[in-house]
């Protein structure tokens, strides 16, 4: 750790009476959003602005036999119609992901495609024109002809001998294959097993189905291309834009304006920003895209997708000591830039938060017709949570334990941190019992086990499932992701520029790129302590590649801990000058000035005292009693890479009434108690946990994106793709416990992914304890009336319910494949 | 391109233009008159972030034609209140942190404020019932029903908030 970045030297007090951090001040993004001055990309015109629409394969796979524009190109308002073969790029969309030793086939994925379209969706013509409807119009008069070719859907059809090929080039459909083991042999940990459980999971694909879909515009002047986009790295879509149009970095600048949302889904580079680039510089002329709802369903990158078969070897006593994993990924037709990754991703939580003696690991990507899955909030840690959480549940069922038993017995203990796992990975700080404990406090289990006896009676099925989750974020130290870690082409350190103005307000300049967090105040309330003002005076910009320096952007529950730090060491070289000129004028000893109460002094003599505006005048218009070699101005950059990862855990607790007539699910209730070390803004940290929460009932229970088997695309729009409700979703209790993380001077983990990760297999850990005098065991998400419906009348079928019936469904709880997507299609919406 | 003459009141001001009989209303209000706080998430009229008031109703303007709105009365967020004036909803979804991305909270706002000139003081279940229709990604919920609630016992309904004061 730097000099002067330590908790214990850093001064932190100013008007505030403990300082600003801590503090559930209200957000300073809030007046332009609740007036509807927010600025977001489809807010924004510029004079002579094209509108772009998009020309997308209706076929899954097929050859393009033709393209006749002629009719559209002929309409009124109609600028251009462009095939791949008229706009010629540099390079497709870049994979970032090239781990050492490992080969992964990775196709060529160019904006619009020409020979073959490989999913619904894909971009085959561009129509631009000067009306939003006229080039929707337009488009539809695009006529091209396709040649249909055989299409695989199911990932693991795909990787059987004679599936038909996604990519002829490679001669298979799997993409890569990545193996990891570490701690005792897995293998002689399950045969000498005194129980082994194994289950197959299934982790279906969702959409990140942020509410404001993508959208960008581009103006190129001169040699100078601007794009404004709605994305979640702008310094990172610079860099590969750079490359696709093959230009330099300094004549493209990149703006993020108001992000409505990410959720992972903006994590990315997609194929509109490049039209939009490559369009403007050949016409000259400004061009803007905006997503449809129906093209954010098919082409921004779909989440998860995952088929796990996990083996839990264990001790009579229910200590678990070895877990392996086979994993099978989805990973659509191309690559978007992280996406064979994702599942990969995970895998320093592989595990939990359990001391286990050995885990094996071993990933198999698959190529379909489908669209790319990337990022969707938490990337990854929600696979490998639920398929842990809910084999715990598994195991305490099979050795007729209680759950929150075995987890305790399991638990790495509190005095083992920092905790290496059998993976070589350090878990920076934990107090898993601790969490837990906090959470019974809030929850009576014995009075809850009483009233689900009653209530059965009555034969109402209520259930109480728990998850105890750790998540791995604070993405991340370089040196473990980057080239010579895991491979990933990248390095992922923040950077922060401070900079005090003549009057003593600030401006912080970060690069990551917030878009909702609320990252504008309380990165605020960590540079005011810092400083001695208050948060109303620092401004946070970000978003600009043309403001501030390169950074790294907001995903993965990086931007508190990683980019946060970074402002904190930033603006404490401020202090420290800060602190060098008030000592000059003040006639004492830099190490004798203190910062307290908003004001800089000599210590002990409290009638020597300075204000940052005094300070920042100082700096701007100096004395002559200042020191020559103190250098004009009151500015301060600082790039952090952080040492470790940190790790966040809690415990969350699940309450839900099955109606075994419908099979609809109702929450009733959600208790969550989180860690994620000292809080900066509580009311922040609640804001995180509910809508992370509620993004996991969402998965578990309604969303799920549905291909058919001719890989048509099912689910187009809410309409089909349910997103949770406020009649939903429950009111949530939440409380947190803080266990600071030594790898920042804040002690601070990320919050951003935690309730999602935590959410899905407390749901169905829950809705199991409902059905179990039912006969049902497991069941896969997503758990909608339909699919709990069949697994009861087959479990009826199989006797083991209270009344067998002759009813039953060949797509059961175990069965793979699609089993509705939401309360509004009960019955729809199935491939099996 | 025939044009349809439309004439309606937004936000108090009378505003008239010849408008493309299938406009929808959501884009004449943003790309004709400006008023680009109301926003477009889903095109099907399940999110409702295009949700204004159309003669005191709350609708979905993304499937409304502008020419549906002749000679009514439109209120959108615009119209509710100023950074020095908020409407009690305004102060309330602050006071509350009942937004983070802010995309949705026009149309919440909005819907909200149709619900409670409806019923000026709603339980809630209610008040969850009563936002069905609008969808955010971001809360998890939990913190805009607390926000209605709030405004609800602070004047919620528009015009009573110099009465009953607008911070909550």
């Amino acid at each position: 750790m730097e000099a002067g970045t330590s908790p214990e030297s850093t001064e932190t007090t100013n008007g505030a009476p403990d300082g600003w951090v801590g503090q559930a001040i209200k957000r300073k993004e809030d007046p332009r959003f609740i007036t509807g001055t927010g600025r977001y990309i489809d807010d924004m015109t510029i004079p002579g602005m094209l509108h772009m629409a998009v020309v997308r394969s209706p076929e899954a796979h097929a050859a393009i036999v033709s393209i006749d524009k002629s009719e559209a190109e002929a309409m009124e308002g109609v600028v251009a119609v462009y095939t791949a073969d008229d706009l010629p790029v540099e390079g497709g969309i870049p994979m970032v992901w090239d781990p050492p030793g490992v080969e992964v086939n990775t196709p060529e994925h160019m904006p619009l495609k020409s020979g073959e379209v490989k999913c619904v969706g894909d971009p085959v013509a561009v129509v631009l024109g000067t009306s939003k409807y006229g080039v929707v119009d337009a488009a539809e008069l695009v006529i091209v002809e396709y040649e249909p070719k055989p299409v695989v859907v199911d990932p693991e059809a795909a990787l059987e001998e004679g599936s038909p090929l996604v990519w002829d080039q490679f001669g298979t459909n799997k993409t890569h294959e990545w193996a990891l083991a570490g701690g005792e042999d897995v293998g002689a940990a399950i045969s000498g097993a005194d129980v082994v459980v194994e289950q197959r999971i299934v982790n279906h694909r969702t959409a990140a189905a942020a509410i404001e879909c993508r959208g960008c515009m581009a103006e190129a002047r001169g040699d100078q291309i601007t794009l404004f986009s709605s994305t979640q790295i702008p310094h990172i879509t610079r860099f590969l834009m750079a490359g696709m149009l093959g230009m330099s970095e300094d004549h493209i600048r990149v703006v993020a304006p108001d992000v409505g949302g990410g959720f992972g889904g903006k994590l990315n580079t997609y194929a509109e920003e490049v039209l939009v680039c490559a369009i403007s510089r050949k016409l000259g002329r400004p061009v803007k895209w905006i997503e449809t709802r129906s093209e954010n369903m098919s082409n921004t990158a779909h989440g998860r997708d995952q088929i796990a078969t996990i083996t839990l070897a264990a001790k009579s006593d229910g200590q678990v000591t070895g877990v392996r994993a086979k994993i099978v990924s989805d990973l659509g037709a191309y690559f978007q830039i992280l996406t064979p990754f994702i599942a990969e991703l995970g895998f320093p939580v592989a595990g939990g938060c359990y001391k286990i003696g050995g885990i094996d690991l071993h990933f198999t990507g698959v190529f379909t017709n489908k669209f790319a899955t990337d990022a969707v909030r938490g990337a990854g840690r929600p696979e490998m949570t639920h398929w842990i959480e809910v084999m715990m549940d598994q195991l305490a069922q099979r050795l007729d334990m209680d759950p929150l038993e075995l987890r305790r017995k399991n638990f790495i203990p509190t005095d083992e941190f920092p905790f290496t796992t059998a993976l070589d990975i350090t878990y920076d700080s934990g107090d898993y019992h601790g969490t837990l404990d906090k959470l019974l406090t809030h929850l009576d289990v014995d009075e809850f086990r009483r009233e689900q006896a009653e209530l059965r009676e009555r034969g109402i099925h209520r259930g109480l499932g728990f998850s105890t989750y750790v998540e791995v974020c604070g993405l991340a130290p370089s040196r473990a992701v980057g080239p010579q870690g895991v491979g990933l082409q990248a390095a992922f350190w923040e950077s922060a520029a401070v900079r005090v103005h003549p009057s003593g307000s600030a401006t912080v300049y970060s690069g990551s790129s917030p878009h909702g967090q609320g990252l504008d105040t309380s990165f605020a309330q960590i540079a005011a302590d810092r400083l001695g003002i208050s948060p109303e005076q620092v401004d946070v910009l970000h978003g600009d590649t043309n403001q501030g320096p390169f950074g790294w952007g907001t995903y993965g529950s990086r931007s508190l801990s990683v980019g946060g730090e970074a402002i904190a060491r930033a603006s404490e070289r401020v202090q420290a000058k800060a602190k060098k000129i008030c000592a000059a004028l003040l006639e004492a000893a830099p190490e004798d000035i203190e910062l307290a109460g908003g004001e800089f002094r000599v210590r002990g003599q409290p009638d020597k005292t300075m204000t940052m505006a005094d300070i920042a005048g100082a700096a701007h218009i100096p004395p002559n009693e200042l020191p020559a070699d103190i250098e004009p101005g009151l500015e301060e950059t600082a790039f952090y890479d952080p040492e470790n990862f940190v790790f966040p855990f809690g415990a969350h607790a699940c309450i839900v009434d099955v109606d075994t007539e419908t099979g609809k699910v109702e929450v009733k209730r959600w208790v969550a108690v989180d860690d994620c070390g000292p809080a900066i803004n509580p009311m922040l940290i609640d804001g995180q946990v509910h809508g992370g929460v509620a993004h996991g009932i969402g998965q578990a229970l309604y969303e799920q994106v549905v291909y058919d088997e001719e890989g048509q695309l099912v689910t187009g729009s809410f309409v089909d793709y349910a997103l949770p409700t406020a009649a939903e979703v429950p009111m949530f209790e939440t409380d947190r416990q803080e266990t600071r993380s030594p790898v920042n001077s804040l002690g601070v983990k990320g919050v951003g992914e935690a309730g999602t990760i935590a959410a899905t297999p407390a749901v169905v850990n829950a809705v199991v304890d409902a059905l179990r005098p039912l006969g049902i065991d497991y069941l896969d998400m997503p758990l909608t009336p339909m699919r709990i419906w069949q697994a009861i009348e087959e479990a009826k079928g199989r006797g083991e319910g209270p009344r067998a019936t002759e009813q039953g469904s060949d797509a059961g709880p175990h069965g793979r494949g699609a089993a509705g997507s939401g309360p509004t299609h009960p019955d729809g919406g199935g491939v099996a | 391109m025939s044009t349809v003459r439309l004439r309606a009141v937004v936000n108090g001001e009378q505003r008239e233009s010849a408008v493309d009989p299938r406009l929808l209303l959501v884009h004449w209000l943003r790309d004709e008159l400006g008023l680009t706080g109301t926003h477009v998430g889903c095109d099907t009229s399940n999110c409702g972030a295009c949700t204004c008031l159309l003669d005191g109703a709350a609708v979905k303007s993304c499937t409304v034609l502008a020419v549906q709105a002749e000679g009514a009365e439109l209120e959108t967020i615009e119209g509710m209140g100023t950074d020095a004036d908020l409407h009690p909803l305004q102060a309330a979804f602050r006071e509350e942190h009942g937004l983070q991305c802010g995309y949705c909270t026009p149309g919440m706002i909005m819907a909200a404020e149709g619900l409670l000139r409806r019923n000026p003081s709603p339980t809630e279940e209610e008040v969850k019932s009563g936002l069905e229709g609008n969808l955010c990604r971001c809360t998890g919920y939990h913190n805009i029903v607390k926000s209605v609630i709030t405004a609800s016992k602070h004047g919620g309904r528009a015009g009573s908030r110099e009465t009953e004061g607008a911070q909550a």
